[in-house]
């Protein structure tokens, strides 16, 4: 069970969360014209990388925060945590 | 019955309580501190079961976890239990064991002919033999092979006994109790960290039982007792004995299985059984020690033939004999220790050793108490069936190729040491890469992955000197790092017998004319030549061996025999072992009961009930309640000898032409609050928002960004900047983390906050045609005539003294209310309406009549907003605004989901107006098509329309829309029923909404 330090509120196992999907993916603006493709690519198309992941995860049972994870999705080791709002460099 | 192996004296066991069990229906008696093993070769039994493939007479080999025979089925307390090690399971008062893997018993077993037709079951013979023909498999061959094969048998009662799970944290967690566990230990609870020290049998100290060492001017047996008496006193300790850590996951989470009551007659009241103890740890050391490997020899299966640190162990802790004519066969100085063992309480050991001329301490001692050692010697092959009775042996060539004259010799048992494999499966699942260690032949932890660390014998580290230097010093270090205490503690002295090296010697050869089953794997019947033929069948990578072949698939997980027959493919393929690589150690270490693994999350506590406010009401008024999600609802209200059906019936029909009232405290509910509350709803959902009033409610369809309905539910605005949303009962939380998400990740600036509120709230949905005179009663001073409260409107009123709120909205199809007050007042609130409608002849409805009146009046719910279908299919395009944007608005633009014959929600009727249709059935045009017969559409929910008094149901239909006035077949091959059906509207009953409005 991974062990995540969310932001918010410190180490907590992985049963307090649930998991959020690609971190990276941003929602096209509202009531802007979005090509086929780009709607796909923001619906549907994920990279599914081994290695290193930026995902999102909720802290449902904790402080219901969405965080970002830095991850690796073949080893688990976890790098780094971000609040939501956090600009990852 | 005698003990007729225990010795007069010594051991651990405690002579003054005599337990008396049963095994095989015969009586027998042991003392306290026995294993059910120890006991019954205190009795002289050996021969306890029967092997798994050749059905071969199997006796001990171990003394512990590493048992590969020695598996019984258990009775206890009036429940059975399959696949207990004899070796592990602790005696008690009146246990029964019994064999498993023979028929008629043990000593007459009919699978034995196996052993005689084993020409014909060769390694993957399951896959060759029982192939063809086809049909043979499920009639005749699994049923032969699942009687034949197999282990223990399974309860299939209920279990009753209780299981617990712990969740723990802690600086350090030791993995075993042995002298590299109480070194590190100690150390670091001296330096105050927070230590949890696990230890798989009932006694702690590991090796220092049984070995002949001595620490700090004491036997090292004395020295682990003044530790572990020291370390209990400790409030930063944690000792745990009967506790066995079989699996290291990720981020260091260890898990643990704590017998709390097996060594038990029964288990004391409010206790487990068994404790799963998940353990979260910054530092883990593994100090599992190891488990001696056997050498393979002919027929080394034999009853009688069994490890010598078992012999040792049994001699040392119970005070038993496994024979009183033993023969130690031995690579290695182990052997020795045995020996000297049984030379010391008068039994005459004979000694072979496949090494020329060894030199050491512990050999110098066996030759100065004259036991009789013959160098340069080998077992060949033990002879007896169901016990040993004589030893083939011979003397063998440098080379190991050559057997000299086969001479046979009398014994009783054999005890067998090809020195020892480090037992570092713990470090392996944390993801360390082994290595392999010539000097021990056998691999060991390589570099950490996780924080872990590998201690003592584990380590391949096997003089106890080093083993103590090593631990206290790591033991010292990682906990310095945490608490930043520095107790500089003193190492004892260690003295200790050196040992010599070991020979490379694993597998005595065939003599010539003789094919002996040298067995590798003993509790799968896997032998040398099994691998042999797997290797010339082509067989290569050694997990493809294992699988092939079965070796070191059983429940033993082949701790005995992994290393040996690593050498046997690497020997015949012309590699090193480390070129051929291990198979992957997975937990569990050992096996765990799924009772353990399950808990107390058994039954109704698999999941969280929740009950409404009205539940004890429900209760007094013969509701028979479902499942909604997490919550029990009521699902009607039984009179007398009425079935579902009729009680169904009634109660929607009660509503259609008088008054009903259902609980509907389990809608989810969300509190949305702040400025920005009408545009974040206006972004959720597809129709709009910005300009709902106060004091209005309106129905709102929200989608996923992929443009399939995720949600439907009214909200109301309440005050200038609060909103009542509900949403469904099953999507509640979806539908409060998918808020959340929007607000804290995509629209961050929106000022706007979201809470559940669903608990707080008990709501009552009033409906019927007289539901306007009833709640005129319930609220005499309000105006809830058509004008005062119209459709779709809200007001707060007091209830008899209690605060409520109104809201006009209906999902019966009928003129309907909804008044929710707090909870804690919502058993008042449902005994007001229930006695003040009795004038309006009011009566209760459960969800089957609700899903009865939403059905016909075309409602949709969960069956059809199943997460498959858009706005369209459920004919709520109406509800989708062409104006602004909202979430999965562009997805709705897909061509799937503008395309002409897009599915759509449609009405059914039997053309027999009898047949009620299965929910699930298919649609089809053509009956008697060829299968797969092309599906058009299915039944989404069925009901007995209490407004036409006939069957009527949903379906979401390829079409739909064109499609009224269609004749079809309903088709549930399940229910084997084929219905002609007439495809309407789905708005059967008011289709224009009158009543709501009315």
């Amino acid at each position: 069970m991974l062990y995540i330090n969310c932001p918010h509120c410190g180490m907590r196992s992985q049963n307090e969360f649930s998991y959020g999907g690609d971190a990276s993916v941003k929602r096209p603006e509202l009531n802007k014209e979005v090509s086929d493709q780009e709607w796909d690519d923001f619906v549907y198309n994920r990279k599914s990388l081994r290695g290193k992941h930026l995902e999102l995860w909720q802290h449902i049972s904790g402080c219901r925060q969405w965080i970002k994870v830095e991850r690796d999705t073949s080893t688990h080791e976890i790098f780094r945590t971000f609040k939501a709002n956090e600009e990852v460099a | 019955m005698s003990q007729a192996f225990r010795i007069g004296y010594g051991g651990l066991v405690n002579r003054d309580k005599k337990l008396s069990f049963k095994f095989n229906g015969k009586s027998y008696f042991g003392y306290e501190g026995d294993t059910l093993a120890s006991a019954l070769l205190a009795n002289g039994v050996h021969l306890v079961g029967r092997s798994f493939k050749y059905h071969r007479p199997r006796g001990f080999f171990g003394a512990g976890v590493d048992e590969p025979y020695a598996i019984v089925q258990l009775y206890r307390n009036g429940e059975t239990e399959p696949n207990i090690k004899a070796t592990e399971q602790e005696l008690f008062e009146g246990l029964e064991a019994k064999s498993v893997n023979c028929w008629p018993s043990v000593n007459f077993d009919i699978g034995a002919i196996n052993n005689f037709l084993k020409i014909f079951l060769p390694a993957g013979f399951y896959y060759k033999t029982f192939m063809w023909p086809k049909s043979f498999w499920y009639r005749i061959y699994e049923p032969f092979i699942r009687k034949a094969a197999g282990l223990g048998v399974v309860s299939t009662k209920h279990d009753n006994e209780r299981y617990e799970h712990k969740y723990e944290y802690c600086d350090l967690l030791i993995a075993g109790s042995g002298p590299s566990g109480l070194s590190s230990a100690y150390a670091a609870a001296k330096n105050g960290a927070s230590v949890i020290l696990a230890e798989d049998k009932p006694r702690f100290g590991g090796s220092l039982l049984t070995s002949d060492v001595n620490i700090g001017n004491q036997s090292g047996k004395d020295w682990a007792e003044g530790i572990i008496a020291e370390l209990k006193t400790m409030p930063n300790v944690v000792v745990k004995n009967r506790s066995q850590i079989f699996g290291y996951y990720d981020h260091n989470m260890l898990v643990m299985s704590e017998k709390v009551s097996d060594h038990l007659p029964k288990t004391k009241k409010y206790h487990p059984n068994k404790r799963l103890w998940y353990i979260r740890a910054k530092e883990v050391l593994i100090s599992s020690g190891s488990i001696e490997r056997p050498i393979v020899f002919g027929n080394n299966d034999t009853p009688g033939v069994m490890l010598s640190s078992a012999a040792k162990e049994y001699l040392k802790v119970y005070g038993v004999l496994v024979g009183k004519k033993p023969l130690v066969f031995t690579n290695n100085d182990s052997g020795y220790e045995t020996a000297i063992e049984f030379k010391k309480h008068g039994v005459d050991p004979i000694v072979l050793d496949s090494r020329k001329n060894p030199k050491s301490e512990i050999i110098d001692e066996a030759k100065n108490l004259a036991i009789n050692i013959k160098n340069s010697y080998v077992v060949v092959a033990a002879q007896g069936y169901k016990k040993v009775k004589r030893a083939d042996i011979a003397s063998i060539s440098d080379d190991k190729k050559q057997l000299g004259k086969i001479e046979s010799i009398n014994c009783d048992c054999i005890c067998v040491s090809g020195f020892w494999t480090p037992t570092i499966h713990l470090a392996s699942q944390s993801g360390n890469k082994t290595k392999f260690k010539e000097e021990i032949d056998a691999f060991v932890p390589g570099v950490s992955k996780q924080n872990e660390t590998t201690l003592g014998s584990a380590n391949g580290v096997f003089s106890l000197d080093e083993t103590l230097k090593t631990s206290f010093a790591a033991g010292s270090e990682l906990s310095k790092k945490i608490t930043k205490n520095d107790n500089n503690i003193a190492i004892p002295n260690v003295v200790e017998k050196k040992s010599s090296q070991h020979d490379k010697f694993w597998c005595v050869p065939l003599p010539k004319g003789k094919n002996y089953k040298r067995f590798l794997d003993f509790q799968n019947d896997v032998a040398v030549s099994d691998i042999e033929i797997a290797l010339r069948e082509g067989y290569r990578s050694i997990e493809h061996v294992k699988r092939y072949t079965t070796l070191g698939m059983a429940t033993d997980q082949g701790k005995t025999s992994n290393l040996n027959g690593l050498q046997l493919v690497s020997e015949i393929e012309n590699k090193v072992v480390p070129a051929v690589g291990h198979t992957t150690f997975r937990p569990p270490y050992t096996p765990v009961s799924i009772g353990a693994i399950v808990g107390r999350e058994v039954g109704k506590h698999s999941k969280p009930t929740r009950k409404s406010p009205m539940h004890s009401w429900h209760e007094k008024n013969n509701a028979v309640f479902v499942d909604a999600g997490v919550w029990l609802r009521p699902r009607f209200y039984k009179r007398g000898n009425e079935t579902l059906f009729e009680a169904s019936k009634r109660e929607a029909k009660n509503v259609r032409t008088n008054v009903g009232v259902c609980d509907v405290t389990t809608l989810g509910k969300i509190d949305v609050k702040g400025p920005d509350a009408a545009e974040l709803l206006n972004r959720v959902y597809t129709n709009a928002w910005l300009k709902l009033p106060v004091g209005k409610a309106r129905y709102g369809v929200m989608l996923r960004e992929d443009g399939i309905v995720m949600d439907d539910g009214t909200t109301t605005r309440i005050s200038e900047n609060h909103y009542h949303m509900t949403t469904t009962t099953a999507q509640a939380a979806n539908v409060l983390s998918h808020l959340e998400y929007y607000l804290q990740l995509v629209w961050p600036d929106l000022n706007v906050n979201v809470v559940s509120t669903t608990e707080q709230w008990a709501g009552a949905a009033i409906a019927g045609p007289k539901s306007r005179d009833l709640l005129q009663k319930l609220f005499p001073n309000l105006n809830v005539s058509n004008e005062g409260l119209p459709f779709m409107g809200y007001m707060e009123g007091d209830l008899f003294g209690v605060k409520a709120r109104i809201f006009r909205i209906s999902f019966s199809g009928e003129l309907a209310y909804e008044v929710n007050v707090e909870s804690d007042n919502g058993n008042f609130m449902w005994e007001k309406i229930m006695e003040v409608g009795e004038d309006f002849e009011i009566q209760p409805y459960g969800t089957e009549a609700l899903s009865t009146l939403r059905i016909e009046m075309g409602h949709v719910a969960g069956s059809e907003l199943d997460g498959r279908t858009i706005p369209y299919d459920n004919a709520l395009e109406g509800l989708v605004s062409k104006k602004k944007d909202f979430i999965g608005k562009r997805s709705l633009l897909r061509s799937a989901f503008t395309a002409e014959d897009r599915q759509r929600i449609v009405g059914v009727v039997p053309l027999d107006k009898k047949t009620s249709i299965p929910e699930g059935s298919h649609l089809v045009k053509d009956a008697k098509a060829p299968l797969p017969n092309p599906k058009l559409g299915h039944i989404s929910a069925s009901c007995w329309s209490v407004e036409y008094d006939n069957p009527f149901s949903l379906a979401i239909l390829k079409n739909g829309k064109n499609m009224i006035g269609e004749k079809l077949f309903a088709m549930s091959p399940l229910k084997n029923k084929v219905i002609p059906v007439e495809i309407v509207s789905s708005h059967y009953v008011d289709p224009k909404g009158e009543r709501v409005r009315s």
